[in-house]
């Protein structure tokens, strides 16, 4: 796989070169943008740390149409989806990439079985991560088995050098993007200076994640969650948020004389997301719904996928409105005697 | 610790020890720099993590009308015990459950605005030093005034201290008069920017109901948006969705809204949620003479019927 290098000050044209074919989407600017928004001609260095809004917005949007239907002459006429744009998405950070990783095993990892709408924005997205050299606010990947210079999801991975970029090709579609004409080749000094370069930002804190998913094996009825739960107010901003939740509900809704099937996000934090039709309530208050949250990111996907559901972006953590902090959690569990 | 705190542990953990309530609504210490957050005391040793500065954005009376039957004590901001005053006039508490604790509040800090003054660097961390707050991060520093970082709530509110306490830990007095400039200021514009504007802002909504779940005046067991058979709103965030959930949500706070600004510190994309309760609050003062959470005698704006209420709107 290619490396290229790019001069800073030519990255907007680099940008604009990849514009030509596709849309090229990156971190918009705060306080009036939370999330990737078309590239504008102008390239600022990226803010440490993360976007609000992660980059699962592009992929597993937050309403999305699975297909449309009306009655016509009697019989049912389905209309698909419109077909997604390519998008190249610049500026994701490694662990929003990792989050993507953990999705698609949900999503489309069997050929047979998986979802449409995810699997077409998937198939036309190129994610084109950008290392971080400085830890952000609330950030904990390397807590949580990630790395702030990690590639796993990027198909191009980006590390910020001086006065250059070195561009390193992970997949196929990442090395198609090496084909721009402002790229010059990278040297072995480049190579060397992107090892150099990763400093403060891997100097990260730790936590007890050693045996987390096993502990947590026999504390569905622990005492923990009665203690937890009570500040929670119930919002979805945590799930929301979070690049790697993906819980949905599915709706039809009626525009004019046609009708749509959507699907939209939801959340296990909302009171009404597991009441049955009988009327009963498995987790009627914020204290089944917080251990829920938990258990699924440390215990139930990992049981299914191997890997703790968490990858320490810190989105949850700077956002949540009353300082429910997983990294404290995590502590807590990690305190946990049998 | 502050002399405010210290008194303010003392007489909760009496409250505690003399069991004259179950459980005390606060603020402790957070997990981040210049962050504190609601904490919930039910034992005597509980208290001596409570705290009272600049950071203690939370309003604690959203977990009131959760908490019903339970003796509650409240360290109070004058918002916070505005919304007190306003769920007792509307029968989600008893004056005799609750205690209300007033602390004196000038205004707290807005992590937004925080975040921008210091060009969104990590802060790694924060210490209030009388009216400014020093910050830093790894190779930085910066001293920033208080009164630049104030929450819009706080920087209009005249009602500063709670209407009645309990225990009254000094109260900063309220001055002068809310004209709502920022209404007026919105008002001049003509419908195509004012419909621009707004679209703008429901544009950054996403649904999370964060706003909602923050707000002490929403409590319904089953909110509108919640409720299908017949189903009310569509729950994307397509623009004509999101604006039907801010447009009812803030007609159902008229007349009840206290602007403590609760829904604006909980969102997390920023939309800017009092531009409508603004507006709404104007009108509950200038048609109907009512401003919410003064008088816990006083009936609920909407409940309430004159016959000298304004109808020329109607007729």
């Amino acid at each position: 796989m290619g490396a290229k290098v790019c001069d800073l000050n030519r990255v907007a044209e680099l940008l604009g070169q990849w514009a030509d074919s596709r849309t090229v989407v990156v971190p918009g600017a705060p306080p009036e943008n939370s999330g990737f928004v078309p590239f504008d001609g102008k390239w600022n260095a990226l803010l440490p740390g993360t976007t609000v809004r992660s980059v699962k917005d592009l992929l597993f949007a937050q309403s999305d149409m699975l297909f449309g239907y009306e009655l016509e002459d009697g019989a049912v006429k389905f209309t698909e989806a419109a077909v997604p744009e390519e998008v190249v998405a610049v500026g994701v950070r490694p662990c929003d990439a990792r989050a993507i990783t953990m999705l698609d095993p949900v999503f489309c990892e069997d050929p047979d079985l998986y979802d449409p709408a995810y699997q077409a924005r998937r198939d036309r997205t190129t994610l084109v991560v950008i290392g971080c050299n400085v830890v952000g606010s609330g950030c904990f990947c390397t807590g949580i088995g990630g790395d702030p210079h990690g590639k796993q999801g990027a198909d191009l991975f980006i590390t910020e050098l001086e006065d250059r970029l070195l561009l390193e090709a992970v997949t196929d579609k990442g090395e198609a993007l090496l084909s721009a004409a402002v790229l010059t080749d990278a040297s072995a000094e480049d190579m060397e200076q992107s090892k150099v370069v990763t400093g403060t930002a891997r100097e990260m804190i730790e936590l007890p994640i050693e045996g987390l998913k096993e502990k947590l094996d026999n504390m569905f009825d622990h005492d923990i969650w009665s203690q937890l739960h009570e500040t929670c107010l119930g919002c979805g901003v945590c799930t929301y948020l979070c690049p790697t939740c993906h819980c949905f509900d599915v709706t039809d809704e009626r525009r004019g004389e046609a009708y749509q099937r959507l699907r939209t996000w939801d959340s296990c934090q909302f009171t009404l997301f597991t009441l049955h039709g009988s009327g009963h309530n498995p987790r009627p208050t914020t204290q089944e719904r917080l251990r829920q949250r938990f258990m699924h990111k440390l215990n139930y996907y990992p049981d299914k996928h191997g890997v703790s559901a968490c990858v320490g972006c810190g989105r949850c953590v700077n956002n949540c409105p009353v300082n429910i902090d997983i990294r404290e959690i995590i502590r807590q569990i990690g305190g946990v005697t049998a | 610790m502050t002399s405010v705190e210290r008194q303010l542990r003392a007489e909760c953990r009496r409250l505690l020890e003399d069991k004259e309530v179950d459980v005390i609504l606060g603020y402790g210490r957070g997990t981040l720099p210049l962050r504190t957050a609601p904490v919930f005391a039910r034992q005597a040793a509980d208290v001596d993590n409570l705290v009272w500065d600049v950071t203690c954005e939370n309003s604690l009376a959203v977990y009131v009308p959760r908490l019903a039957g339970q003796r509650i004590a409240i360290v109070a901001k004058g918002c916070d015990g505005r919304w007190i005053a306003e769920q007792i006039s509307e029968n989600q508490v008893s004056r005799d459950n609750v205690t209300v604790i007033a602390v004196p509040c000038a205004g707290v800090i807005s992590r937004r605005k925080l975040a921008e003054a210091t060009g969104y660097k990590p802060i790694m961390s924060g210490v209030i030093q009388g009216d400014t707050v020093a910050v830093a991060g790894t190779d930085w520093e910066q001293v920033l005034p208080i009164s630049d970082l104030l929450e819009e709530a706080c920087k209009s509110c005249i009602y500063k201290g709670a209407p009645f306490a309990d225990i009254d830990l000094g109260r900063v007095d309220s001055t002068g008069s809310d004209g709502f400039p920022d209404v007026a200021l919105f008002s001049q514009l003509n419908g195509e920017e004012r419909w621009q504007a707004f679209s703008a802002e429901v544009d950054k909504c996403v649904r999370c109901y964060a706003c909602r779940q923050a707000c002490p005046g929403c409590f319904c067991k089953v909110c509108f948006v919640d409720k299908s058979n017949p189903t009310i709103i569509g729950v994307t965030d397509d623009k004509s969705d999101a604006m039907v959930f801010h447009l009812v949500r803030a007609l159902h706070l008229a007349g009840r809204c206290v602007d403590c600004g609760a829904c604006e510190k909980a969102c997390p994309t920023g939309v800017n949620l009092r531009m409508l309760n603004r507006k709404l609050q104007k009108d509950a003062r200038e048609l109907f003479g009512h401003t919410a959470g003064l008088d816990p005698d006083e009936k609920p704006m909407i409940s309430s019927y004159r016959p000298d209420d304004p109808e020329d709107f109607i007729m």
